[in-house]
């Protein structure tokens, strides 16, 4: 053999050659799939905000009823001011769409280092946000039962990694109409169980504090004393937790759209 | 390399249908070697998982140990773990991004065992005891008898769990069918009620143990002294 398999420069030429060979193949994998990944993103997407209603979808109708009920939606900007209204049909590779919006990317880019800093604190975490140019999306349904409900996505921490999930909420803008809540890496048993319709059935007619500060809270041990409170899951106490945490930050943030539409709603 | 075997050797001689027929039952990586018993516990609380995740292990395994198989005389031995784990990995990437792609649902209830399979000590362990030294042919036998080895074991275990605990046979492609009449359930009046222990991860243990049993009380070669 003329080529020395234990010489450094073999064991070098071996991993650089390796390494391109495969980085183009997985370039080239993750590209061709994009996107159907994104399609499914999109679909997984409409079923949960219409989880937060309460319409079931499956993967193959989501996009169906996503166009039945959600009526409009709607961008505004930190400070409640809407940037953005739609309805009609919708482009999921839009990204100017306030569907488009992804506010996990957004958490994971600013929001989630100012809500550290600036713990129950909103002005201190809006200003800290001023200059990032943030939207905010929120998406405006009809529900089966023929009421107008907004529904708000939320995002924040829970004990091993992201949660999220959409958060629905009446006309008058403070009566919960229902939640639908999601994780990546929670505990099974435990924290994982936001996922489930035992944690979430809980949410319809809880209030959040209309005009003054939102104190949305999930307690731990024992029943919830007042309408601002949900039960809390036994052994999640991080996640639930991190819930309450989201919920409150976001329905903080979109307080003052929120108050501003129901202003406009009661001089009309 | 002295152990390999002559080129005249048809690829379904008899030492080679050894290697497809040991690790289904003698030599099987799970119950007889303890091998890759994590994802075995974790994703067997439904057939359909299991089922995807066996395909997803057959099918790093049989590329991995192909690939090793044909570079063996060309990989380094200073770097060949990490050679193998690129392959592996890569090998991985591409199922997690196929399966997120068309198979969403079942990707996401996989989460995070379909990266782990990188770890899983059943594959490196067949590329670095028998692909680095055998033929890509026997290599090729030998990843499908150990992945189906595993499979079988996962496949076992995920019926009898989900049977009992969910009363239910997840067929893929089928969705969940419920075998047990409504009217049979404590809840609807009835007598019957799901275990739910089934479910959790303990109850896989002892499945995978009552097997681990049944096996060696039928072959006393695999028992152990002391």
């Amino acid at each position: 053999m003329a080529i020395n398999k234990n010489s450094t420069g073999y064991t070098f030429g071996f991993a650089i050659v390796m390494v391109a060979v495969v980085g183009t193949a997985l370039a080239f994998t993750a590209m061709s799939l994009k996107d159907k990944q994104a399609a499914n993103a999109a679909d997984k997407k409409m079923m949960d905000i219409l989880g937060a209603i309460g319409v079931d979808a499956t993967r193959a109708n989501a996009s169906e009823l996503f166009a039945e009920y959600v009526t409009e939606r709607i961008a505004i900007d930190l400070n409640g001011k809407e940037l953005d209204r739609r309805s009609g049909a919708l482009d999921v590779k839009d990204k100017e769409d306030p569907f488009g919006i992804d506010v996990q990317k957004d958490y994971r880019g600013s929001v989630k280092a100012a809500a550290k800093a600036n713990k129950d604190d909103i002005a201190g975490l809006k200003s800290s946000l001023s200059d990032e140019e943030l939207r905010f999306p929120l998406f405006r349904c009809t529900t089966p039962d023929q009421q107008d409900v907004f529904v708000v996505p939320v995002v924040g921490s829970g004990l091993w990694g992201p949660i999220w999930g959409y958060v629905a909420l009446k006309s008058d803008m403070q009566t919960i109409y229902g939640a639908k809540f999601d994780h990546k890496t929670e505990t099974p048993g435990l924290g994982a169980e936001i996922k489930e319709d035992m944690f979430t059935e809980k949410w319809p007619g809880k209030q959040l504090n209309a005009g003054g500060p939102v104190v949305f809270e999930v307690v731990k041990g024992g029943a919830p004393t007042s309408s601002y409170q949900v039960d809390g899951i036994t052994g999640g106490t991080i996640t639930s937790k991190g819930v309450g945490e989201m919920v409150n930050r976001t329905m903080s943030i979109y307080a003052s759209y929120f108050k501003s539409q129901t202003q406009a709603n009661a001089q009309r | 390399m002295s152990t390999e075997s002559t080129p005249k050797e048809s690829l379904f001689s008899k030492k080679n249908k050894k290697l497809l027929s040991d690790p289904l039952s003698d030599s099987n990586p799970i119950t007889i070697q303890v091998l890759g018993i994590c994802s075995a516990l974790a994703i067997t609380v439904q057939l359909q998982q299991a089922v995807i995740m066996s395909l997803s292990v057959l099918f790093v395994l049989i590329g991995g140990n192909v690939i090793v198989s044909l570079l063996r005389n060309l990989i380094p031995d200073r770097i060949r773990i990490i050679v193998q784990l690129v392959i592996v990995a890569s090998l991985v990437i591409i199922v997690d991004q196929v399966l997120r792609a068309f198979q969403p649902d079942i990707s996401e209830k996989l989460s995070v065992f379909v990266g782990l399979i990188i770890t899983n000590c059943i594959i490196m362990g067949r590329l670095e005891a028998f692909a680095l030294g055998n033929k890509p042919g026997p290599s090729f036998l030998d990843a499908i008898g150990n992945g189906m080895g595993y499979a079988w074991i996962l496949l076992v275990v995920s019926i009898v769990r989900e049977i009992f605990g969910s009363g239910a046979i997840s067929l893929p492609g089928m969705g969940q069918v419920k075998f047990l009449p409504e009217s049979w359930f404590i809840s609807n009046g009835g007598f019957y009620e799901n275990n739910n222990l089934m479910i959790l991860p303990p109850m896989a243990l002892v499945t995978v143990g009552i097997i681990i049993w049944i096996q060696r009380s039928r072959n006393k070669a695999l028992i152990e002294e002391n």
